[in-house]
């Protein structure tokens, strides 16, 4: 195994900072003869940032995929809020992903809906709120946040690239969970966009106090967001700590990453 | 590095037969879990129903017109012309109607359900709904497969009516005959050993073509080509499906009914 470069201590944070929300120990995955996840290491702690970089391929994305319960390891232990995940049932990972929000490349945004329904939908299918006033005040106060009150009544497919992110940023928040999933969240938007949304994302953490893993490859993206950063490089864990001491890392690979940070 | 497995063709194709009907008794789990999504369900009726109207009722018409031009040469040679209104009807409303208009739908409905559900897995929307906790299966499934098995049946007997109506403007082309005494003798000659079975096979036939498109749509794989194979194979099982359904069908017929 890669040797580990730079533990850090995670962020302080105003509430439990010792709690471990997400404690991902030996997790290996494998498609056919591809084996993806090696041998994964990781504790997630309260209110903290985790970005994870990686090159395309290195099972960043199946990583959090198995937080989720989507995918199921084929060995090692993956507990979120003390549960294992692979042991859950289908009530009792439905309970647990009322608390995970999680963000898609695409934003995912239900296309046959207005932006309004699509907010609307997890009130009303995972939260059971019928009550019209609650939608409302609900939906509104999301749009807002994020900057998308004049875009209730229009259809996916009228969204710019950075606003279907922000509807699904929103859609994701609206539920109100404890712990977020991004999977690249900027990926195919301009900087000045791809800065906007990293900036929400920081405002939305501060604003719900969640937890986040945040898989990218834009940098600006990690060191906007990034309490903590952590390097995947082969199904492994090469290096973690803050953006700016792995900035400062001698391993050749952590560096290539910063070759064009000042 | 481990050798590459391949994975023999009569185990894929078990595979997929296990599949479906895990996918089955999701649908059926589903229907009974609480929370059944009446607005999206009246929406996929109305969409797959009353978009279709227009199609089915086009297609009986013509088949009512030509059925007609084709049965009166034999019919008139035998000194049978008569039999015109009683030969139609009772073909159209055991066999030809409910068939023809089948096909039709699983044309028109399973490929667009497969279309749509195969874009959704593709854009991610079907894992967005699985993750946030909402039933994709709920939602999507369970509202269009009853969907289809509730609009199948009532388009075939419109579609059986419009087809008859083509056959009586069909008939007054060359002879004439009053649409009081033709309808008389259409009644006269179906009884409910040809309405019951043709109707009931038309909830199976809307089942198949619901289940067909849902199933392949959710299961195609990621990629924008996916989404033309999960139609266009939504379309081709669903079709075969049909004829299987009304092979078995006709024999439990004959065996009620006409031994």
């Amino acid at each position: 195994m890669a040797e580990q470069e730079i533990i850090a201590e995670p962020v302080e944070k105003s509430h439990d900072k010792n709690e471990v929300v997400i404690e991902i120990k030996h997790l290996k995955k494998s498609f056919g003869s591809k084996e993806v996840l090696k041998d994964i290491n990781l504790d997630v702690h309260r209110g903290e940032n985790v970005v994870v970089l990686g090159r395309s391929g290195q099972g960043k994305s199946v990583t959090i995929q198995c937080i989720v319960g989507m995918l199921i390891p084929d060995a090692g232990t993956l507990k979120v809020f003390g549960e294992e995940v692979a042991e859950l049932g289908e009530k009792e990972l439905k309970e647990l992903r009322m608390k995970i929000g999680f963000l898609f490349q695409s934003g995912a945004l239900y296309d046959s809906m207005t932006v309004r329904e699509n907010m609307e939908f997890p009130l009303t299918r995972v939260l059971k709120i019928s009550d019209r006033a609650e939608l409302d005040s609900r939906v509104n106060e999301i749009l807002e946040a994020v900057g998308l009150s004049d875009a209730a009544d229009k259809m996916p497919s009228d969204l710019s690239g950075g606003m279907r992110k922000r509807a699904g940023l929103a859609r994701t928040l609206i539920i109100k969970p404890e712990i977020m999933l991004y999977d690249e969240p900027t990926t195919g938007l301009d900087p000045i966009t791809s800065r906007e949304i990293s900036k929400l994302i920081l405002e939305m953490q501060k604003k719900y106090k969640t937890t986040a893993i945040i898989i990218t490859h834009d940098m600006d993206c990690a060191r906007v967001v990034a309490d903590r950063v952590v390097i995947m490089n082969e199904g492994e864990y090469l290096a973690e700590g803050t953006f700016d001491e792995l900035h400062k890392s001698n391993n050749e690979i952590v560096k290539s990453y910063f070759i064009d940070i000042s | 590095m481990a050798e590459e497995i391949t994975i023999p063709g009569w185990k894929k194709w078990l595979e997929d037969i296990g599949e479906q009907v895990t996918f089955f008794t999701r649908f059926i789990r589903n229907i009974f879990v609480g929370g059944f999504e009446w607005s999206e369900f009246v929406r996929q009726c109305y969409e797959i129903g009353y978009r279709s109207m227009m199609l089915v009722g086009v297609t009986s018409f013509i088949m009512g017109v030509v059925l007609i031009l084709q049965l009166r040469p034999t019919l008139v040679e035998f000194g049978a012309a008569s039999l015109m209104p009683k030969t139609l009807s009772v073909s159209f409303v055991r066999e030809i109607g409910p068939v023809i208009i089948a096909i039709i739908c699983a044309g028109k409905i399973a490929s667009s359900i497969g279309a749509e559900l195969g874009s959704m897995k593709v854009t991610e929307q079907l894992d967005a709904m699985d993750v946030s906790g909402a039933n994709p299966v709920q939602y999507l499934v369970v509202t269009r497969i009853l969907a289809t098995t509730v609009m199948v049946p009532i388009l075939t007997l419109i579609g059986d009516v419009i087809g008859l109506f083509g056959g009586y403007l069909a008939l007054n082309l060359t002879d004439h005959m009053s649409l009081s005494l033709y309808a008389t003798k259409v009644i006269a000659s179906l009884d409910y050993t040809d309405f019951i079975p043709a109707f009931i096979k038309t909830i199976f036939f809307g089942l198949a073509i619901g289940f067909v498109g849902c199933y392949k749509g959710f299961h195609s794989s990621k990629g924008t080509e996916s989404v033309g194979l999960a139609a266009n194979s939504a379309v081709v099982t669903a079709s075969l499906w049909i004829f299987v359904i009304d092979a078995i069908a006709v024999q439990i017929t004959s065996l009620l009914f006409y031994q």
